[in-house]
């Protein structure tokens, strides 16, 4: 863009240098001047002295100086500041001017030399006439010089030279052309810094001795402009501070002044100048809420003074600019470090500087619509002889007038005229776009989305008025989203409005359909008679018709649309437009349930789609389809009906297609599942309803899933949440809130019409061959085919009951690891209604516990549903849990001749083996047979015949056995003998003849076998009678390979009279048997202890007594004598 | 003036004068921003929870926009005309304490669901008196 009348002069804007010109050097064609010259220019860095440098011809004409005034008495300024003065400071009068002269010192020709120097300078001087500027002179030498002092020629030469030139000695510089060139050239210009900021300050002293001649009623302007000088000079001197300080004080003398309708535009001019200066120190001085403190009260100052109210547009375009230029200035402060907060950073200067523009549009707008006879004035009275103002602010066509009056009224309305004018041709659209798009970058910055949003739509509605439509669309389509998902309707509405005029106004279809949707929805805030206009025009566009013209829209514009729209119809194609809802709130509603979160294939699968439009009229549509995951049902759930395009206005309140606003529609869907969808979910992918028809144009809402928009989650909470009560509706009729949506829905098989019953006697017994009696009984009307049974353990049960259970379907033979644990679908033919059928299974438990056991019944039937045949499978299971447990439990132990426990057997001895058979089961058991599988360490002492053949035994009762059994001598043996195995062949006593029997194999325990060295057994009858003789014999054996001495006594008893051996003492050979024999005469009847035999072994001290009543009886019964018997009854009795 | 008594949609929205009120609205919804801002803030620091008062939310040419948020983030927004100087800080914060326990009456109304627009009489007269003080 071309700088405009309110953009701040460059020479405002830029940072103020000490100007420097440099003559005598010939950058063009020598070298060495040019390397000078570089050396000046290159790397200007921070870390540089601020100079600005310029080359110059020596016979340079620089600005002429005015002659000095000697009074101001009869001054009278014509402006405040002229235009030309900071230019003419900056770039054109230097501070200093250098003359750069080759001469060595040890030059041949000097004196030519020198005065050929002296008259350059004088040259300078005399073009310089009346300035202050300093002169200094740089000689620019091939030697390097030799150290001050020492070369004798050269401080004669330059004092020469400094004489001849009328220099002092601090302004004559030597330039040695070597290596170190920049090194010298940074000693040099900090020495020409040093001689501008004495100029510059003496320049301040010069402006500031004026002062004095000032008087306050004639001279108000000259105050100002003399702070002003002096502020500038001293930012030239680079002293910032009071530089600061003294534009402060220009500030409020610009306030001072008179301000009248004539001269206001001036002052602002000048207050803005003054403020910019003012705001930027601040924020280079790292104070910026100094500057924010000084740009709101310059606006709380100059706010008001608009000035001429024909020429208000003027007053906000300079609003507008003193924003932005603060903006512009907050922004590089912020590039330079300064950190900015979210409520204070330059987005709202640029947003109010945009506000500003936009008024300033609003006004140009009233004041400037002249009609079009009315031509631009000739001449000009805008032109100026010079083409530019002579000073700041002011009219061009009275420059330099004071006077309050206007002098000349019909010169002046000729000049507002231009200038209004030529505000007709200022693009407002385009700076408010450009200064929103600042803000929108710096509010992005600062977190603060909704102002962003915010200032899009309004750059949106630029567009819209500079009838950029496309870009306008954009940034509103972007934006709508926020203000839909927060939920400020007002607001989208708002939106919506212009760019459903965007959009007809480019004829762009689809949004247009879109908009319209969404503005009759209830999302919008729009008044009914609004929505009836849009919602016509929506019904023509479907009907392939041209709405209306949007209301306020230029009119060129609408024109133009009529033409696109026209274009439109006849064009042919592309009339079917699918919009998703889910993204925007439309004027129809729509939710999709389902009547049951799970549907039987065997019956109808219903669900409802409800309905409901929001806009004021009744709306027709054509077609309402719906689409599932599986695409086959979608043939089956369609609306459709055959309306023709004139129809659609026509008995819009009886049709089925059609919705009543206010009111919930529901449809009705019946679509049958199909057989291979069991167990599967159905789901509604989308629903689609067509609005218009193929013949005009088509709108699809496509909602996704089962129905709801952007608005209705929130809806649906809101209902969730309320406990109000709704009114009450008839009873065809339900509450919208009060319906919730079911999208999909579970495909389960026919529930199966037969009976299945499990016949058994639990609990199983182990391994034996359980007997499980299925019963399959049809309960179907009619025949139903390949029934099949699965039976057996559960899956998923602990793996190592698979390993221990096993099924078989034949009873008859035992079944081993082989069997599996489950028998699938075995085959069972077909079943006609009523009958019924029983399957036999067995299962082998292997180990206790309890199983759970699975009987599934599949089978297929056809049944008809909505005059259609299906084949359903039907499938019924039962699971039974049975225990398993021990059929009997077996106790074994060894016991003496004697019937006496014993711990461990005596080698060689006999000994008995009693077995003990606990029936542990509830049903009777009968023990087919037992078998003692003896080790062969083991001999029996006789047959070993089982005692238990053919034995039932009832729950509770046992059965016992009992083997004699000798073990032979075997060595130490760690754990004892293996005494063998004690096999039971068993079966219930109500199985059937067929059923195996089953062998239970104990393994008997182990037996520690012991050796002893003297084995003795008594001879003697099983009974005595009182005072008849018993013999008793003892036999002795050696059981070792030593000769034995033995002592043998019987100690006597009362119930005995005995004769043989009393003591004795003898000696037994190896494996030899030594008898004794003993006559004893009992003396009393009854169970009597028999005089005991104590026998000692003089080799074996260990063996005692006590091992040896093991193995002799120690009393016997003694009968009386028959005679004697009623003696001891009457005794008795007695 | 204007006043909003919202979530992050408007439950309530009263302004004097009504014409501009787009305008007032557009304002209340950006001034979201900073009370957003604020809120987080005051989750980082350990700030006096039963200050809810935010105070003024940012400045604009033409109005002041203050702004007070509940201890379950309801917020309170009210615009006033920056040349009302007879607004102190002080009165501001008692309006908004006034508005505060006002709309904990219509909270308390078992009629009333949360997250509804407020439709109550009593607070539409309430807020109309204090507008008519103000103005």
């Amino acid at each position: 863009m071309s700088p405009t009348q309110w953009d701040f002069p460059v020479e405002l804007c830029c940072r103020p240098m000490a100007f420097v010109t440099l003559t005598g050097l010939d950058v063009v064609y020598n070298a060495v001047h040019r390397a000078v010259w570089d050396a000046f220019c290159a790397n200007r860095r921070a870390d540089r002295v601020p100079i600005s440098f310029k080359v110059l011809p020596g016979d340079h004409e620089y600005p002429k100086c005015r002659p000095k005034r000697t009074s101001y008495e009869w001054y009278i300024p014509k402006g405040i500041l002229k235009t030309g003065w900071m230019n003419k400071h900056l770039n054109l009068v230097p501070a200093l001017v250098v003359v750069f002269y080759e001469l060595d010192w040890d030059e041949p020709q000097w004196k030519e030399k020198q005065s050929e120097c002296a008259t350059r300078v004088e040259i300078v001087r005399q073009s310089l006439q009346g300035r202050n500027t300093k002169v200094a002179v740089v000689l620019i030498q091939k030697k390097t010089p030799l150290p001050p002092g020492e070369d004798v020629i050269a401080s004669e030469r330059a004092a020469a030279l400094c004489n001849a030139c009328e220099l002092s000695g601090k302004s004559l510089f030597v330039l040695p052309h070597t290596d170190h060139l920049v090194g010298y050239i940074i000693r040099l210009e900090n020495a020409f810094y040093e001689h501008a900021q004495t100029y510059y300050y003496t320049e301040i002293r010069r402006v500031k001795s004026h002062k004095e001649f000032l008087n306050k009623t004639t001279h108000q302007l000259l105050f100002v402009r003399h702070q002003f000088k002096i502020a500038f000079f001293s930012e030239l001197k680079q002293d910032t501070q009071n530089a600061l300080k003294n534009y402060r004080t220009a500030y409020n003398l610009v306030h001072e002044l008179r301000a009248h309708e004539t001269n206001i535009l001036e002052i602002k001019t000048m207050a803005g100048f003054v403020n910019y200066k003012i705001c930027r120190l601040c924020f280079q001085h790292n104070t910026p809420l100094d500057a924010i403190a000084q740009f709101r009260k310059h606006i709380d100052l100059c706010k008001k003074k608009i000035g001429s109210a024909e020429l208000s547009f003027e007053h906000a375009a300079w609003m507008s600019k003193q924003f932005q230029a603060f903006g512009d200035l907050f922004d590089e402060a912020i590039k330079l470090g300064l950190t900015a907060i979210q409520t204070q950073n330059p987005g709202f200067y640029y947003q109010q500087a945009a506000y500003y523009a936009q008024e300033r549009k609003q006004l140009a707008k009233t004041l400037c619509n002249h009609e079009a006879s009315i031509t631009y004035p000739n001449p000009d009275p805008l032109e100026t002889q010079t083409g530019a103002l002579d000073f700041y602010g002011q009219r061009s066509w009275r420059q330099g007038v004071l006077s309050f009056d206007l002098s000349d009224p019909e010169k002046e309305k000729v000049g507002i005229l231009a200038i209004q004018l030529k505000e007709r041709s200022v693009v407002h659209s385009e700076i408010i776009i450009t200064l929103l798009s600042n803000a929108v970058a710096q509010f992005k910055k600062y977190k603060c989305p909704r102002m962003k949003s915010h200032l899009m739509v309004q750059m949106g509605e630029e567009y819209y008025y500079a009838k950029d439509y496309t870009k306008a669309l954009k940034l509103l389509d972007y934006v709508m989203c926020d203000y839909r998902s927060e939920g400020w309707w007002t607001l989208l509405t708002s939106i919506l409005t212009t760019a459903l005029k965007c959009s007809y106004l480019m004829a762009q279809l689809k949004d247009y359909i879109t908009y319209s949707l969404e503005l009759l929805g209830r999302a919008s805030t729009l008044k009914d008679d609004q929505k009836s206009r849009i919602e016509k025009n929506l019904i023509n566009v479907l009907m392939n018709e041209s709405p209306d013209p949007e209301p306020d829209c230029d009119i060129l514009a609408v024109k133009t649309a009529q033409k696109l729209w026209a274009d439109r119809i006849s064009l042919a194609g592309s009339n079917v437009f699918t919009i998703g809802v889910q993204d925007f709130v439309p004027f129809v509603q729509c939710k999709a349930k389902f009547h049951a979160p799970s549907f039987h294939v065997d019956v109808p699968v219903q669900f409802d789609i409800y309905l409901k439009a929001d806009c004021p009229h009744p709306m027709r549509f054509s077609k309402l389809c719906v689409s599932f995951n599986n695409q086959d049902y979608n043939q089956f759930c369609v609306i459709e009906e055959a309306s023709k395009a004139s129809e659609v206005l026509e008995n819009l309140t009886q049709g089925k297609m059609c919705l009543v606003p206010g009111r919930t529609r529901k449809f009705l869907f019946k679509f049958v599942a199909k057989t291979e969808d069991v167990g599967k979910k159905i789901e509604i992918t989308s629903v689609d309803l067509v609005l218009g028809n193929e013949a005009g144009r088509c709108v699809v809402l496509n909602w996704q899933g089962g129905g709801g928009d952007a608005a209705s989650a929130q809806e649906a909470l809101q209902a969730s949440r309320s406990f109000r009560r709704r009114p009450k509706l008839p009873a065809s009729e339900v509450h919208w809130d009060s319906i919730s949506t079911q999208a999909s829905t579970m495909i389960i098989s026919r529930v199966p019409n037969i009976s299945v019953h499990l016949r058994h006697d639990p609990p199983a017994l182990t391994n034996e061959m359980y007997c499980l009696v299925v019963t399959v009984k049809s309960n179907e009307k009619t025949p139903v085919r390949d029934v099949k049974l699965t039976a057996g353990l559960k899956p998923g049960q602990d793996a190592n009951l698979t390993q221990k259970t096993h099924v078989t379907l034949r009873g008859t033979e035992l079944c081993d690891e082989s069997y599996p644990a489950l028998l699938t679908d075995i085959p069972l033919g077909d079943l006609h209604p009523g009958q019924q059928l029983e399957k036999t299974i067995y299962v082998r438990c292997g180990t206790v516990g309890s199983r759970m056991f699975l009987v599934y019944v599949s089978y297929l039937i056809n049944t008809t549903i909505e005059d259609k045949e299906i084949v359903c499978k039907c499938h019924k299971d039962e699971t039974v849990t049975i225990e398993t447990v021990f059929p009997f439990d077996v106790a074994v132990k060894f016991v003496s001749t004697k019937f006496e426990h014993l711990e461990r057997v005596y080698a060689d001895i006999p000994f008995l083996l009693m077995t003990d058979l606990l029936s542990a089961s509830p049903w009777a058991l009968t023990i087919i047979s037992s078998e003692l599988q003896l080790a062969p360490s083991m001999t029996p002492v006789d047959q070993l015949e089982s005692q238990v053949d053919k034995v039932v035994l009832q729950t509770g009762e046992s059965a016992s056995e009992c083997f004699c059994l000798r073990c032979p001598s075997v060595g130490n043996v760690e754990g004892g003998v293996a005494t063998g195995h004690y096999v039971i062949s068993w079966k219930r006593t109500s199985a059937m003849e067929d059923i195996p029997v089953i062998s239970t194999v104990i393994t008997l325990p182990h037996v520690i076998v012991e050796n002893i060295p003297l084995h003795v057994n008594a001879d003697l009858p099983s009974f005595g009678r009182v005072r008849e003789s018993l013999p008793v014999r003892y036999h002795l054996q050696n059981k070792t390979n030593l000769v034995q001495d033995v002592e043998i006594s019987v100690e006597p008893s009362d119930a005995f009279m005995f004769s043989g051996l009393k003591q004795i003492r003898l000696r037994i050979l190896p494996g030899t048997e030594q008898e004794m024999l003993y006559n004893f005469y009992p003396l009393m009847a009854g169970y009597q202890q028999l005089p005991s035999l104590n026998i000692n072994l003089l080799r074996f001290p260990h063996f005692t007594n006590q091992l040896l009543r093991r193995f002799i009886p120690t009393s016997i019964f003694v009968k009386d004598r028959p005679g004697d018997l009623m003696d001891a009854n009457q005794s008795l009795f007695l | 003036m204007c006043q909003v008594y919202l979530w992050n949609y408007p439950l309530y929205i009263r302004s004097v004068p009504t014409e501009n009120e787009l305008q007032f609205h557009y304002m209340l919804h950006t001034s979201l921003d900073v009370v957003d801002e604020k809120i987080s803030a005051m989750g980082k620091a350990l700030v006096d929870q039963r200050e809810l008062y935010l105070g003024l939310l940012y400045p604009t040419e033409d109005y002041k926009v203050y702004g007070y948020v509940t201890n379950s983030k309801v917020k309170f927004v009210m615009v006033v005309d920056s040349s009302n100087t007879a607004l102190r800080d002080n009165e501001i914060r008692s309006m908004f304490r006034k508005l505060h326990s006002s709309y904990t009456d219509v909270m308390c109304n078992p009629f009333y669901t949360p997250g509804d627009r407020i439709q109550s009489r009593a607070f539409d007269s309430m807020v109309t008196a204090m507008m008519i003080q103000v103005c």
